[in-house]
């Protein structure tokens, strides 16, 4: 996984409550068997008048100037100002992965649906969550100052505004070591292969069921 | 000892090892696996040089991508078809358990699990799919996850979790006529908000929960996602048992009686303590529908098109201008004047047998109105389509005018060739009404299967109550 440790980055807002995976990455792009490619697919139905399959060219398509993320202000955003329950929806891991593949790092929200959440740590994708009122200060900024940008420090858990203002942002000891170090969890819990084995072993004793190989067994 | 929610005692019969903060190694009984969310992450299996740690515990479908008709001849979307053929090659390699597409017991994942006793009271369970919660109707903890995740299971068989807090929702009262799981789950949402259950497990509880059939409380916990919480969960009891009775992976024998003593304890304890509770009073619900783009848009059949101009919260009343903009509706009007196109009746929410013989019930008999376009009743599975057929009810729906198609998640989500076209407007039995849902520019109103079936007969939304 792709460490993270500390961005200074362009920030682009979102301004809507309950972005859904439907929205972030729509439905005809999970045919593809790769983690890769979606990038261009972000947002697809909002960013683009036209309609998008799978495979075609994307440059090529007729784009909505009225999508915020369509404006020049915007091009090379790192930082995704977000509202409430960011993420909702469905499962798919597609969506953290389109907004890496465009160019995001980091997401801030009041809020986000918890499998988005989860899945954004396990790609090196950050979902801080700030206050409401944080969040809509720096929504009023970034709308009123062009080449508005934030510094994320993830060790010290801070988001910083080129004014100089600071704000804390909580996140689990485990995550975070995680990020900033760019372990893979499955290695780490294949550190403890003697504890799943007994756990099994163990549960095969008192609940015999759950371990019937077959139908019919 | 404390007293101990279903969910706590779920979670704790499954830790196999607590970690220095607050998250836990937890062991996952049942892993289900289908088309979409799975090729990366085998092929991450395979990049690591790993194996499949628990290849029995694994049981996969194609769902989300199969066509719902002329499967004979494959499928002609190449994109389409080499995601199945993915899966297939993958399970295969690994001899992980696959019900094909031509598999007499194909079906979509939810439905399949429990109808094939592979997904049991007890379980831990999961799946790369939103609406695992599904699963959580018989006392089971089973919840959502993403691709890597899919990949880690598959690895160790175990999850890195943190606990949510626990929820109660209590729906308490009779039933009323008319009214079934899915008005209750709506009007659940309704209440408490899409992000009303975010950071918790819900336990649905009170006896309006109790009255439900185990087909019903699936419908419930089906949709606790839709209100925010990746688990859903309802207490065990003797419908749970009967239902499992006899079926192709329910334990036998000896192993039953044993299992079947075990799962009485699947309740929470009296004294148990929730971090937050609802109740709703089921003798208040009526028929749901929802009118905007997320299901907590939802109002009774007898309401109207809300006013955005009536909500203070400014995110929020914008939130409702482009729901109303994107939806094509005007506030005030009655949800009964909105006519539809298509009609769908499906999706792991509501494609069971009782869901199809609620819907044809109201069909039998009448014919689907000439303005609408397209009729589809997609059942949740090959044993679902093979049992309703036994009882005649797609001669009732053919006959009526809908088309009966071969099962899979079909316009519940529209990744295969079922789909709304851009302006066109459907009365759905699934449960996410997002912008493009099913289909690029779709309009989707959520509703059970018996108001679908009479809003597909009226071609407008009815009343279901005041039917016969």
């Amino acid at each position: 996984m792709q460490k993270f440790e500390k961005l200074t980055g362009l920030v682009a807002p979102l301004d809507r409550a309950n972005v859904d995976t439907d929205a972030i990455i729509p439905k005809q792009y999970l045919k593809s068997i790769k983690r890769t490619g979606f990038g261009p697919s972000l947002f697809d139905a909002w960013r683009y008048l036209d309609p998008g399959e799978p495979g075609i060219d994307h440059s090529k398509r007729r784009i909505n100037p009225a999508f915020i993320l369509n404006q020049a202000r915007y091009r090379g955003a790192q930082i995704l100002l977000a509202r409430d329950n960011f993420g909702c929806g469905s499962s798919r891991e597609h969506a953290p992965w389109a907004l890496m593949d465009y160019g995001f790092r980091v997401i801030v929200a009041p809020s986000y649906a918890d499998i988005f959440y989860n899945n954004s740590f396990k790609n090196g994708l950050l979902p801080i969550v700030l206050k409401a009122d944080a969040v809509d200060r720096l929504f009023k900024e970034t709308e009123a100052t062009a080449g508005y940008s934030l510094t994320i420090d993830l060790a010290a858990q801070t988001v910083t505004t080129a004014s100089g203002a600071e704000f804390k942002f909580d996140i689990d000891g485990f995550r975070k070591h995680c990020l900033l170090n760019g372990l893979d969890d499955i290695e780490l819990t294949l550190q403890h292969v003697a504890e799943i084995r007994a756990y099994e072993q163990r549960r095969r004793q008192q609940a015999p069921w759950l371990f019937a190989d077959k139908a019919g067994a | 000892m404390a007293a101990k929610t279903l969910y706590d005692k779920l979670w704790d019969a499954h830790v196999v090892r607590q970690n220095d903060d607050d998250t836990c190694l937890l062991y996952i009984d049942r892993h289900l696996v289908h088309e979409v969310t799975s090729p990366q992450a085998f092929e991450g299996l395979k990049l690591a040089h790993r194996k499949v740690w628990r290849v029995d515990a694994n049981l996969a479908t194609a769902d989300h991508n199969v066509p719902t008709t002329q499967r004979a001849r494959g499928i002609s979307d190449p994109v389409s078809r080499l995601q199945i053929e993915t899966l297939d090659q993958n399970c295969h390699e690994h001899h992980i358990t696959e019900f094909g597409m031509n598999d007499p017991r194909q079906g979509i994942v939810h439905v399949i699990g429990p109808e094939q006793g592979a997904t049991l009271p007890g379980m831990t369970v999961v799946c790369g799919d939103s609406h695992t919660s599904t699963h959580g109707a018989f006392g089971t903890l089973a919840f959502g996850i993403g691709t890597s995740e899919v990949e880690h299971v598959l690895a160790t068989q175990c999850l890195i979790q943190k606990k949510s807090k626990n929820m109660c929702v209590r729906v308490e009262g009779q039933i009323p006529l008319g009214v079934t799981a899915k008005d209750m789950v709506l009007a659940i949402i309704g209440k408490i908000g899409t992000a009303g259950g975010n950071g918790h497990a819900i336990e649905f509880a009170g006896s309006a929960i109790e009255q439900l059939s185990i087909e019903g409380r699936m419908t419930v916990c089906n949709m606790a996602i839709e209100a925010g919480a990746r688990v859903g969960m309802i207490a065990a009891d003797d419908k749970t048992v009967e239902y499992f009775r006899g079926r192709p992976y329910a334990p036998k024998g000896d192993n039953w009686d044993a299992a079947v003593q075990a799962w009485r304890d699947l309740k929470t304890d009296s004294g148990a303590t929730f971090d937050k509770e609802v109740v709703l009073n089921a003798a208040d619900i009526k028929p749901q529908v929802t009118w905007g783009t997320s299901p907590e848009m939802v109002v009774a059949i007898d309401g109207n098109v809300p006013d955005p101009e009536k909500e203070n919260d400014s995110t929020k009343r914008t939130g409702m201008q482009q729901a109303l903009k994107y939806m094509g509706l005007k506030s005030g009007t009655p949800i009964r004047d909105i006519r539809l196109d298509k009609i769908f009746i499906g999706s792991c929410t509501n494609s069971r047998i009782e869901d199809l013989r609620a819907a044809a019930s109201v069909v039998k008999g009448k014919k689907v109105a000439s303005t609408i376009s397209l009729a589809l009743v997609v059942p949740g599975s090959g044993l679902v389509k093979t049992q309703a057929e036994k009882e005649g009810l797609d001669q009732i729906f053919k006959a009526a005018g809908f088309e009966w198609r071969e099962p899979g998640c079909s316009m519940c989500l529209a990744m295969n060739a079922d789909r709304l076209e851009p302006g066109e407007r459907c009365a759905s039995t699934s449960n996410r009404n997002f912008e493009g849902r099913q289909g690029a520019g779709g309009r989707t109103h959520l509703v059970s299967p018996a108001m679908a079936a009479a809003a597909a007969i009226a071609g407008h939304f009815v009343d279901v109550r005041e039917l016969n």
